[in-house]
């Protein structure tokens, strides 16, 4: 298993946002995460990039126990994100968001930036213009800020993958994309997964989630109301009454 | 060249000011880019003055090794203050320095071996012209190189959005304090320096005027470059001996200049050049401080 949570809770005042949820997630595969509105996705998602601490229960990551770390040493481990409604570090260019990306994987060279000719990033440089390529993204002195949306969006991803993560994160990409962009998402997904990477995927667009998951989750008021392969979660009644309303009125 | 040297004559002790201003305003500057806003650099100024000061009068520790011990004790001071107060963001964070600004005032107000109200009297007058250019020469080369190392982008990032900062592997509350213990230093040095330049120093030197004083520097002559602290300090340490011939209207004045360029340029003088591309700044966003 490369992520595990073990019966992890989180509560806001009254409300159990994320409620006893179990989770194991194994390398290599999209795993889907989808519910409707406020069913707690982001919140569970923020409990494993460690934006939020867990009330109880336990997070395992690559057999370590992470349950109490900071998202910064959760990057180091190898797990990245991108944001629902994308983050982007807008006054700065397209590579430097990049660079920035590769904050865990750079030794600080600030030190030796003291000597005129002191370090040379140049090799951060090239893996980034390469991930920018890779995105299909061509402008890497533009700032953050100027891209349009669904550029925005593929540089939020680029900037997730300079992190060399083993587990990546995509809290609702296809948002604001038009139909040829998720399918181009969609394959880009699959070649990660192919190259090793094992990636979440929390997703309204059920077409993308069907389309690209090996297992779906289903989450409803904080639980997880059912589990299984694409085909498992679209025939289960459980899922229907969720998303739907209960068809007979006990 | 006698009007050089006749120059240089006149206006020696304006000079030393506009190094030591564009030291201080490189202080803060520090922070701001990391996004940071924090008034507590007067306060580490007066560390620094009044540690080198009796440093030097007292124990007749040398010049030099006092201004190093002053900007030790000005970090070891930030370092826990850093702590506690980076829990607070924007607005609350300037208050809560302005606060530990306040208590350095009144401890130096209170402390037997501080000259209280009086201050400190002949200070020995040591600080050459040469010893601010070269520390402002060697403070600016340093954060000019930063700013494109690992550590300045972490800034920037820090400064453009503190979460996906933290989500990039950077360790956020380290860096936020690295930028503040930085500036804290550089205050005091700056501090030292000034003592022994003005003969006198008392508390009432080191208040919230002389911090705000300090960010407008800072904020007018612009944050994006380093450029631009020192610039901005040498402008408005200036402006007041340019404009003397408007004799009691210079102050106003002197406002109305500030006004102007806040309104115009809000990303600061060193702007100017790039005005289009600060108008998309603003169209975007990013032009927010804090």
């Amino acid at each position: 298993m490369l992520l595990e949570c073990d019966g992890i809770s989180k509560r806001f005042g009254g409300v159990h946002a994320v409620a006893d949820v179990d989770l194991s997630i194994e390398p290599g595969q999209v795993f889907g995460l989808i519910g409707p509105n406020g069913a707690g996705k982001t919140t569970l998602v923020n409990l494993i990039s460690g934006h939020l601490r867990v009330d109880s229960g336990a997070i395992r990551f690559a057999a370590a126990d992470v349950t109490r770390l900071a998202p910064h040493a959760l990057t180091a481990r190898g797990i990245a994100r991108t944001f629902q409604g994308v983050r982007l570090f807008k006054g700065l260019t397209v590579l430097e968001n990049v660079l920035v990306g590769r904050h865990a994987r750079m030794r600080s060279d600030v030190v030796r930036r003291l000597w005129p000719r002191g370090a040379s990033d140049r090799s951060d440089r090239e893996k980034a213009g390469q991930l920018l390529e890779r995105l299909g993204l061509s402008r890497p002195d533009a700032l953050a800020g100027g891209l349009a949306y669904g550029d925005q969006r593929r540089l939020e991803i680029a900037r997730a993958l300079a992190s060399e993560p083993r587990l990546l994160i995509l809290d609702e990409p296809a948002a604001g994309m038009n139909a040829a962009e998720s399918a181009r998402l969609r394959e880009l997904m699959r070649t990660l997964v192919a190259e090793g990477l094992t990636i979440v995927l929390i997703e309204h667009d059920v077409r993308l989630v069907m389309g690209t998951c090996d297992r779906v989750a289903v989450l409803n008021f904080g639980r997880k109301i059912a589990e299984g392969t694409p085909s498992e979660i679209q025939s289960s009644p459980v899922v229907r009454e969720a998303y739907l309303g209960s068809e007979d009125v006990a | 060249m006698d009007a050089i040297v006749d120059f240089f004559r006149v206006y020696q002790t304006t000079i030393g000011v506009i190094g030591i201003n564009a030291l201080l305003a490189l202080s803060v500057w520090v922070t701001l880019y990391a996004g940071q806003l924090t008034l507590g650099n007067a306060a580490f100024m007066a560390v620094g003055a009044y540690g080198a000061a009796l440093l030097g009068m007292r124990v007749g520790v040398p010049f030099p090794v006092g201004l190093a011990l002053g900007a030790l004790l000005s970090a070891a001071l930030a370092l826990p203050l850093g702590l506690a107060v980076f829990r607070l963001r924007g607005v609350y964070l300037a208050i809560a320095t302005i606060g530990f600004g306040e208590v350095v005032r009144v401890v130096l107000l209170t402390l037997p071996f501080t000259g209280k109200a009086l201050g400190l009297n002949g200070i020995p007058p040591v600080t050459e012209l040469w010893h601010i250019y070269l520390s402002l020469a060697a403070v600016a080369y340093v954060l000019w190189r930063v700013q494109g190392s690992t550590v300045g982008r972490a800034w920037a990032a820090i400064r453009e959005d503190e979460i996906a900062a933290a989500s990039q592997g950077i360790a956020v509350r380290r860096y936020k304090l690295a930028a503040f213990v930085a500036g804290a230093a550089l205050a005091a040095w700056a501090g030292g320096l000034s003592a022994h330049l003005n003969f006198s120093i008392e508390p009432g030197d080191f208040g919230f005027t002389r911090a705000v004083q300090i960010l407008v520097f800072a904020v007018v002559g612009g944050t994006p470059s380093v450029a631009g602290p020192i610039f901005g300090a040498t402008l408005l340490t200036a402006l007041p001996e340019v404009l003397r011939p408007l004799k009691e209207y210079r102050d106003i004045f002197a406002g109305l200049i500030l006004m102007g360029v806040i309104i115009y340029l809000p990303r600061g003088l060193v702007t100017l050049a790039e005005l289009r591309k600060t108008r998309r700044l603003q169209e975007i966003g990013a032009a927010d401080v804090a």
